[in-house]
């Protein structure tokens, strides 16, 4: 099977849907004519392939790039557009929340917004806090969108597939570390369904709920922990609305003991939902407290040791399995 | 340039049902319990709405704000779903799911009412754009108020609007207020339309109580974006007899000003032109008066016998 980076799979998506669909652009700041020209990034070319009616650059104007695909997107047409950062939905966000979200409600059904909104995540790169801040858990607080976050290769060219095809606004949140992380990625046609999690690892004793370039942290935690006799469920949410409650609650229940990891600071964070779905669904099967490995309440720092104090590792993840089984 | 005499007569008639209308919703508002939440009203902006639609076609789509019974009413909207989704009703154009602030009428290529403002002008850049895309014969206008124009969005969607030429009208309703500031209280320029040269494209400044003139210059900004030539920015000066919404005490709106305005009322200056012109009789008059009445009664009646929706019902039309 090829092996590619995440951001080579996306762009393989983005081939195949706009050669599929004539209704599909992309729209964003770069997504043409960039500053990097790196193969690894998740538009290199695609300008030269369809040419610049398809593949538009726009100004830095993250309020009008979220309105161009809510306006394109009632009229029929399948907008893919990029806001660089996560951090930069903030300049977005009264069209992708007020709007996207909400026009179809607000028509009473009769309109679809058929748009995605692709965003890169996550912390790393040392460039700070107002370009790495994880935001899904307030995307996916907002009726009306779908958030999903791809954690390899496949599952992001099969995540963006199904995005683009479905009739609804669509967020996926693509950690930029992943996109330089070759992984297995099935050629054609290859669609991993929205709102469907998946167990990357099974095991008995623990479940791992996380998304993300955190299931790497938990399939290499649970590999060292499987040295010491135990065995660790990781659950890749992949999908985080509509979430898939059903995997999370079965492994719960198969395992009897939960841990969430998220990169995203703690507090408000997606793993009190995680949380509290277990708790109000499976109380009884937990035989030990839930925990939560998160990044700390601040703003992701730049400096390196700093920043790498940040994201949460194996270590922290092993140490809150141990303190549980 | 002549306004054809049909084209007079459809914006007369169209101010009409929209003075009329809005003045039931103003009369049902006094009675506690018809209608809930806010009624936000463009009665004396009339002529906007009218002079603008009459110089689309069904084609073309509109993009609204909280003020929008008006456009809608003009771009050729059924009353009885307006009305009943005004009244919450599940016969209302969005199952209630709107009210009277988010007014939608896709099948009439109105798609979008907005409340947050300057939430409309990045949408219409979108709606436009599709438009292009596609190379239809066919425009989005974008209404805005005095105010949309002090948001950043505003800047970012006509920048983007000029620079890729999209056929986009923004229509800014300059009512003289936005909330309960004076429109030299919000901004220091004496024409939004000025702003138009800073983004490269055409900006013109019109009576908007003259539906006549609204009517010329918005055919011309049409047939400038038709030809590829992209969009205009058209202020339109106006007023609002009724404050921002029907529970505003208009304590800052000077009584002469607003007579000032009443005297210039949008309706009657197009009324009497066309009796003076020939084009209208007091007959004709009275006989669209009472077809007028008739069409917003029986609007009513439809909203009032018609049930609200089931609790239930809210769960449904968040996703397709």
């Amino acid at each position: 099977m090829q092996q590619l980076g995440m951001g080579q799979a996306i762009n393989q998506a983005l081939l195949e849907e706009m050669e599929r669909d004539p209704a599909v652009f992309l729209a964003g700041e770069g997504v043409g004519v960039g500053i990097h020209a790196s193969p690894m990034l998740p538009t290199t070319g695609l300008l030269d392939t369809f040419g610049p009616k398809r593949v538009r650059d726009t100004p830095v104007s993250e309020a009008a790039i979220a309105g161009l695909a809510v306006g394109a997107a009632e009229a029929g047409l399948k907008p893919v557009v990029e806001i660089m950062f996560t951090p930069f939905l903030t300049l977005a966000s009264d069209m992708i929340v007020n709007h996207a979200a909400k026009l179809r409600y607000l028509s009473g059904g009769k309109s679809t917004f058929p748009l995605v909104v692709r965003m890169k995540a996550g912390a790393g790169f040392g460039a700070g806090c107002q370009h790495s801040h994880n935001l899904e858990a307030w995307l996916a607080h907002c009726p009306g969108l779908k958030v999903v976050m791809p954690s390899t290769p496949a599952d992001a060219k099969g995540l963006l597939k199904s995005a683009i095809r479905d009739p609804n606004p669509v967020v996926m949140l693509e950690d930029m570390l992943l996109y330089f992380q070759p992984g297995p990625v099935p050629e054609g046609e290859y669609l991993t369904p929205i709102g469907q999690a998946e167990i990357k690892r099974p095991g008995r004793d623990v479940t791992v709920v996380t998304w993300s370039k955190m299931v790497g942290v938990a399939l290499r935690a649970a590999d060292q922990l499987a040295a010491d006799g135990i065995e660790v469920e990781v659950v890749d949410l992949r999908t985080l609305a509509p979430l898939d409650t059903a995997t999370l609650l079965a492994s719960v229940r198969r395992t009897g003991r939960l841990v969430v990891l998220h990169e995203a600071n703690r507090t408000g964070g997606f793993a009190g939902e995680i949380a509290a779905v277990v708790l109000e669904e499976a109380l009884a099967s937990l035989k030990a407290p839930l925990r939560r490995v998160c990044g700390p309440d601040i703003p992701v720092p730049a400096s390196p040791p700093l920043e790498r104090w940040y994201i949460p590792n194996e270590e922290r993840l092993m140490a809150a399995v141990r303190d549980i089984v | 340039m002549q306004t054809a005499t049909a084209k007079k007569l459809e914006m007369y008639r169209a101010m009409l049902l929209i003075r009329r209308f809005e003045e039931a919703l103003t009369e049902l508002c006094a009675i506690e319990g018809t209608i809930h939440g806010m009624m936000i009203l463009c009665t004396g902006q009339e002529g906007v709405a009218a002079g603008v639609c009459a110089a689309l076609e069904p084609a073309d789509a509109i993009i609204t704000n909280h003020r929008s019974h008006g456009h809608l009413l003009a771009k050729g909207a059924d009353p009885n779903p307006l009305m009943a989704e005004i009244f919450g009703r599940a016969t209302g154009c969005n199952r209630g799911k709107s009210g009277t602030l988010h007014l939608a009428v896709p099948e009439i290529n109105a798609p979008c009412t907005s409340t947050v403002v300057g939430a409309g002008p990045p949408i219409a850049v979108g709606r436009a754009f599709a438009q292009q895309y596609r190379d239809e014969q066919a425009v989005t206008v974008c209404f805005i108020g005095d105010g949309a124009a002090d948001e950043g969005s505003f800047h970012e969607a006509l920048n983007l609007a000029a620079l890729w030429q999209l056929p986009v009208l923004f229509v800014c309703e300059n009512n003289q207020y936005a909330g309960a500031q004076r429109f030299e209280e919000h901004t220091r320029a004496a024409h939004i339309a000025d702003r138009a040269a800073g983004y490269g494209m055409p900006g013109v400044v019109v009576d908007g109580n003259d539906a006549e003139a609204v009517y010329a210059v918005t055919v011309e900004a049409k047939a400038r974006a038709l030809a590829g030539n992209g969009p205009t920015l058209i202020e339109c000066k106006t007023y609002r007899w009724r404050g921002h919404g029907e529970a505003d005490h208009q304590l800052y709106q000077p009584r002469e000003e607003i007579l000032a305005w009443q005297r210039r009322c949008p309706l009657a200056l197009l009324q009497e032109r066309l009796l003076a012109a020939g084009l209208l009789d007091q007959a004709t008059v009275a006989a669209l008066e009472a077809e007028v009445a008739a069409t917003v009664q029986a609007a009513i009646r439809f909203a009032e016998d018609s049930p609200y929706p089931e609790p239930p019902e809210a769960l449904e039309d968040v996703f397709a």
